[in-house]
C-alpha cells in the first residue's frame, strides 16, 4: 500500500512531535497532530509535545491504562516524567543522549543506569523505539482510518552532531517500531525547512545567493550548530548544508538546574534544608520564575515558593525567590557570556571512564561553544584543518530554534555577541530570520521536508556532514610505554549524498576468517577535500574526533576458519541516511564477496583517543 | 483578586454537577449542600460550612433568584415558605438547565483531582485560615494560583462576556441572558449603564479522558516515602 502521509518526528532530549502533511495533495499544509498520552493515574490527554520519558510501573502499582492497552507496566510522557521525580530509579530520560554515547553498550539493558533489582534494564535502542511505538499507537488512535506510522513515508530528525553509528542506532530504533519507510534528516535543516514552509514562496525574498545561514539550535538536553549557505544553482537559488558542529550536551535544563542551585544556596544559607523532592520542585519553581524574568524586563523578581510536601499547606511552604541580577549573572552571563571570537569552551579532563555518565559539556558557555564552531568553519584564520579557504565566510543570517531561544533576551545576547564579531572583522551584521514556534519546527520541518522528496519545493544540499576514516596501526616493533603510530585511511569523503558509493581505496585490510576483527574509527567535520583512499599521517589536535570502534566478522562459509583474506573497505550512503560500510574481498571466491561492517559495535568504545 | 476569579470561573461547573446529585449521594460534598437545601439538619460541620459558604457566594453572584432566596432567609424567613433554592432530581420545580451536557460526578471529580495535583487546591481550602499571616497565605496562594491557573489554562478555554473595560458606560440594545442587570432594573431595552463585571464563560472544555480502573474519588493519594 502506498503512503498518505508524510510524518514528521522529532524524537528530542527532552520532547519528541509529530507532524503530518497529506501526500498527493499540491496545495497540502503541514500539521500537528496532538499526542495523546497519560497525564495522571488512570487520566489520558492529547499535549502537543510529548515528553521523552519512560516510566516503568512497581509491582505495588496498578497498570499504567491506556486507552489501546488496559494492562501496560509502563508508561511515556507526561506522567512518566511526574513519576520520575517522585521515583528516579525507575524512569528513563535522554535516551537520545545515551543513544549518541559510545561509552556505553547501546544495545545493551542498561538504562535506568540506577535500576532497582526488580526493574529490567532496557538499552537506549529499546527506549528509543518505545518513544517511537508510543507515537506510532498515538497516530493509530487519532487517526484509525490512516493506518500505522509503518505505511506512511517517515523523516526522523536527529542531530546534525550525530556520527554514522547514532544515527544507525536511531534507524534501528525506527526499524522496530516498524517504520520500514523512515528518511533521516539532520535537525537544523529541518527547522529551516519549517522556515521555507513558513514563509510560502516568500522565502526567496529574505535569502539571496550569497547568504551563509547560521541555525543555532538550543533544546532541553543538547546545542546544535549548522551552516546553510544560499547558493546559485541552475539559474535559481539553492541551499548547501556545509557545516555541523560538534555534539554538545548542553540545554535548557542546565539552566534550570543552575538557577535552583542558586535559590537553593540562599535557602540553605536561611537555614532552610531541602530535600532531594524539594530541590526537583526547586528546579521546576526557578522555570517559571525564569520564564517570567525573561518576559517581563520590568519584573525586579519573582517569588519561588516549594510548597510543603504534606497535606498542610499554610506554614509548611517555604520561599524564596529569583532576582533578575541572578538571572542576568548566572543565565545570561554563565550561558550566554559577551566573550570575543577567540574564546574557546574550557575542557575538563574526564575524571576516567569507571562510573558511567553522559559526557555533559564542561563547559556552560553556549556562546564559546558557538565561537569554537565559527573559528573552524566560518572565520578566515588559522584553523584546523579548514582545507577550502574559499569556504571561510562568516555568516548573514540566523536562524534559532529550540524551546530556550524563546526568550528575547538570550536571542538578543546570541545576537549582540556574534555581531561583534562580524564588526571586528569588518563583516555586515547577520540578520535574522524569524522563526515561529520554536517547539515544533523540527517535526514540522522534517514532514515539509516529505514532501520536498516528492518534488515539492527545494531540497537543502549537503551530504554526510563528516568524512570518515579507518585507524590502520604502522607495522613497526613494539616499545614500551608507546603506542604505534595509526595512519587514518579516508574510506568516506566529505559530503557524500544519499545513494551514492565512495571510490573504493587501493588499500588493503586483511581480515582472519571467522575472528571478529575490529578497526578504530574517526569522523572530521572540517577536512572536506579528502578522498577516499587518502591516507593521513597525522592531523592537529581536534580535527578528527574518535569514534566507536566499527567491526568485521567474515562467516567461515567457502572459506577456512583462521585464513587471512585481503578486503578493500567500500562506504556507501543509504536512501535512508546511513553510512554503509563494506568489506569487498580482493580475491573473490564468488561473484562480488563482500560483508557489512557493523558500525555502532556491542562494546564501549575504544577510550585512548 | 485573580485567585477569586480563578475560583469563580470553576464555581458554575462544580455547581452544575452538585444540582444533578441526590441524597443518596455518597460524598460528602454533595450531602452537604442536598442537606442544607432540603434543610434538614439544623447545623453543619465547620469545613462544610467554609465549603458550602465558597459554593453559595457563585450563586449568590450569578443566580438572582437564590441570592433573592438567601436575602430572605438572612431576615429570618424559612425555606418552606419559598420555592426550593437548589433543585433536586426529584423535583421538576426548576427546568434543567438546558446548557448543561449531563455532568458527570467523574468529571467533577477529575477537575478537583486535577487541581490539588497542579495546585494543592484541596490542601489549601481544607486548611484553616486563622492562624496564619496574610504572608503565610500570600506564599501558599501563589502555589495555588500559579497550580490551578496552568490547570484551567491547559484544559479549560474561558473568555470574558463582554471586551468592554469595566466601568465603562454600556448600552445593551436587548436584554441577553449573559449580561444580568443590577441596580435599577425596570423600564425596556436599550438599557444603558456601566459595566460592573465583564462574565466570563467557558468556551472550550477539554477534561483528560478516563481510562482504566482508577478509583476517581482519590483525588490524591496518601504517600509513603521508602528510603
Amino acid at each position: 500500500m502506498s503512503a498518505r502521509y508524510v510524518i514528521g518526528i522529532d524524537l528530542g532530549t527532552t520532547h519528541c512531535a509529530l507532524a503530518l502533511a497529506p501526500l498527493g495533495d499540491t496545495d497540502a499544509r503541514v500539521s500537528v497532530l496532538e499526542i495523546e498520552q497519560l497525564v495522571a493515574p488512570g487520566s489520558v490527554a492529547k499535549r502537543g509535545l510529548l515528553p521523552s520519558f519512560l516510566y516503568f510501573a512497581h509491582e505495588s502499582e496498578p497498570a499504567l491504562a491506556l486507552p489501546w492497552d488496559g494492562q501496560r507496566r509502563f508508561c511515556v510522557g507526561e506522567f512518566a516524567r511526574a513519576r520520575g521525580a517522585e521515583a528516579p530509579q525507575r524512569v528513563i530520560s535522554s535516551a537520545k543522549s545515551w543513544l549518541s554515547y559510545g561509552g556505553i553498550d547501546r544495545r545493551a539493558g542498561n538504562l535506568p543506569l540506577a535500576a532497582p533489582p526488580d526493574l529490567e534494564q532496557i538499552s537506549p535502542v529499546e527506549a528509543s523505539f518505545r518513544l517511537l511505538d508510543h507515537l506510532n499507537e498515538a497516530f493509530r488512535a487519532a487517526r484509525p482510518a490512516d493506518g500505522d506510522l509503518s505505511e506512511q513515508e517517515v523523516v526522523l530528525t536527529v542531530p546534525a552532531s550525530f556520527d554514522a553509528g547514532a544515527r544507525d542506532l536511531t534507524v534501528e530504533a525506527a526499524l522496530a517500531a516498524g517504520f520500514d519507510q523512515v528518511t533521516l534528516l539532520e535537525e537544523p535543516q529541518a527547522a529551516l525547512y519549517a522556515w521555507i514552509e513558513q514563509n510560502g514562496d516568500a522565502w526567496r525574498s529574505h535569502l539571496r545567493a550569497g547568504d551563509r545561514v547560521l541555525v543555532i539550535d538550543i533544546g532541553g538536553g543538547t546545542t546544535d550548530f549548522s551552516l546553510i549557505d544560499a547558493v546559485e544553482q541552475d539559474g535559481s537559488l539553492g541551499l548547501s548544508r556545509i557545516a555541523v558542529g560538534d555534539h554538545i550536551l548542553l540545554g535548557g535544563d542546565n539552566m534550570d538546574l543552575a538557577l535552583a542551585h542558586v535559590v537553593g544556596q540562599e535557602l540553605a544559607e536561611q537555614g532552610q534544608e531541602l530535600d532531594r523532592f524539594q530541590l526537583g520542585a526547586l528546579a521546576h519553581a526557578c522555570r517559571g520564575a525564569k520564564e517570567k524574568l525573561l518576559s517581563d524586563p520590568n519584573l525586579a523578581e519573582v517569588a519561588v515558593v516549594l510548597p510543603s510536601r504534606g497535606s498542610q499547606l499554610l506554614g509548611g511552604s517555604i520561599r524564596g525567590e529569583l532576582r533578575r541580577e541572578q538571572v542576568e549573572r548566572y543565565l545570561l552571563d554563565g550561558f550566554f557570556p559577551v566573550v570575543s571570537a577567540d574564546e574557546r569552551p574550557k575542557v575538563r579532563p574526564r575524571a576516567g571512564l569507571a562510573q558511567a555518565g553522559l559526557p555533559y559539556a564542561s563547559d556552560a558557555a553556549i556562546t564559546k561553544h558557538l565561537a569554537a564552531f565559527l573559528a573552524r568553519h566560518a572565520f578566515a584564520e588559522p584553523s584546523p584543518g579548514l582545507a577550502d579557504a574559499t569556504d571561510a565566510r562568516p555568516p548573514t543570517a540566523i536562524l534559532f530554534n529550540g524551546g530556550v531561544l524563546k526568550a528575547e533576551i538570550l536571542r538578543a545576547r546570541v545576537i549582540e555577541t556574534l555581531n561583534g564579531w562580524l564588526e571586528q572583522r569588518g563583516a555586515a551584521r547577520a540578520r535574522v530570520l524569524p522563526g515561529e514556534d520554536l517547539d515544533l519546527a523540527v517535526a514540522r520541518g522534517a514532514a515539509y521536508y516529505g514532501l520536498v522528496r516528492h518534488g515539492r519545493g527545494l531540497r537543502i544540499r549537503g551530504g554526510t556532514a563528516r568524512a570518515y576514516y579507518v585507524g590502520i596501526e604502522s607495522p613497526m616493533p613494539a616499545l614500551p610505554g608507546l603506542e604505534p603510530p595509526v595512519f587514518a585511511l579516508c574510506v568516506a569523503p566529505f559530503g557524500m549524498e544519499e545513494g551514492t558509493h565512495a571510490a573504493l581505496p587501493p588499500e588493503e585490510l586483511f581480515v582472519v576468517v571467522g575472528e571478529p576483527v575490529r578497526f578504530r574509527f574517526f569522523g572530521s567535520s572540517t577536512r572536506r577535500s579528502d578522498p577516499a583512499g587518502s591516507v593521513l599521517e597525522r592531523w592537529r589536535a581536534g580535527e578528527l574526533e574518535e569514534l566507536p570502534a566499527i567491526e568485521l566478522t567474515l562467516p567461515p562459509a567457502g572459506r577456512t576458519a583462521g585464513d587471512v583474506v585481503a578486503v578493500q573497505l567500500q562506504a556507501s550512503v543509504t536512501a535512508i541516511g546511513t553510512l554503509k560500510l563494506e568489506a569487498i574481498a580482493r580475491a573473490p571466491i564468488v561473484a562480488d564477496e563482500r560483508w557489512q561492517i557493523e558500525l555502532s559495535v556491542r562494546h564501549a568504545a575504544h577510550s585512548s583517543a | 483578586m485573580a485567585r477569586s476569579r480563578l475560583l469563580g470561573a470553576l464555581g458554575p461547573g462544580l455547581l452544575g454537577w452538585l444540582w444533578k446529585r441526590g441524597p443518596e449521594d455518597p460524598l460528602w460534598i454533595a450531602g452537604a449542600i442536598v442537606d442544607c437545601a432540603a434543610m434538614t439538619v439544623t447545623s453543619l460541620p465547620l469545613l462544610s460550612r467554609i465549603w458550602l459558604s465558597w459554593l453559595a457566594s457563585f450563586r449568590i453572584l450569578f443566580d438572582g433568584r437564590f441570592a433573592a432566596s438567601v436575602a430572605f432567609l438572612r431576615e429570618g424567613g424559612t425555606p418552606s415558605e419559598s420555592k426550593p433554592v437548589v433543585a433536586l432530581p426529584s423535583e421538576p420545580a426548576i427546568a434543567p438547565r438546558a446548557e448543561a451536557a449531563p455532568a458527570s460526578a467523574n468529571a467533577a471529580l477529575q477537575l478537583l483531582s486535577l487541581l490539588q495535583r497542579e495546585g494543592r487546591f484541596i490542601d489549601f481550602v481544607q486548611q484553616e485560615l486563622a492562624s496564619f499571616s496574610d504572608a503565610e497565605i500570600g506564599t501558599a496562594a501563589r502555589v495555588v494560583h500559579e497550580g490551578c491557573r496552568r490547570a484551567l489554562r491547559t484544559h479549560a478555554q474561558i473568555v470574558s462576556v463582554r471586551s468592554e473595560a469595566e466601568g465603562a458606560s454600556l448600552t445593551l440594545e436587548h436584554a441577553s441572558d449573559d449580561v444580568k442587570l443590577v441596580g435599577n432594573v425596570a423600564g425596556s431595552a436599550p438599557f444603558r449603564g456601566v459595566l460592573r463585571h465583564r462574565g466570563w464563560r467557558v468556551a472550550g472544555l477539554k477534561l483528560p479522558t478516563v481510562v482504566g480502573a482508577h478509583d476517581p474519588t482519590l483525588v490524591a493519594p496518601a504517600e509513603l516515602e521508602l528510603s
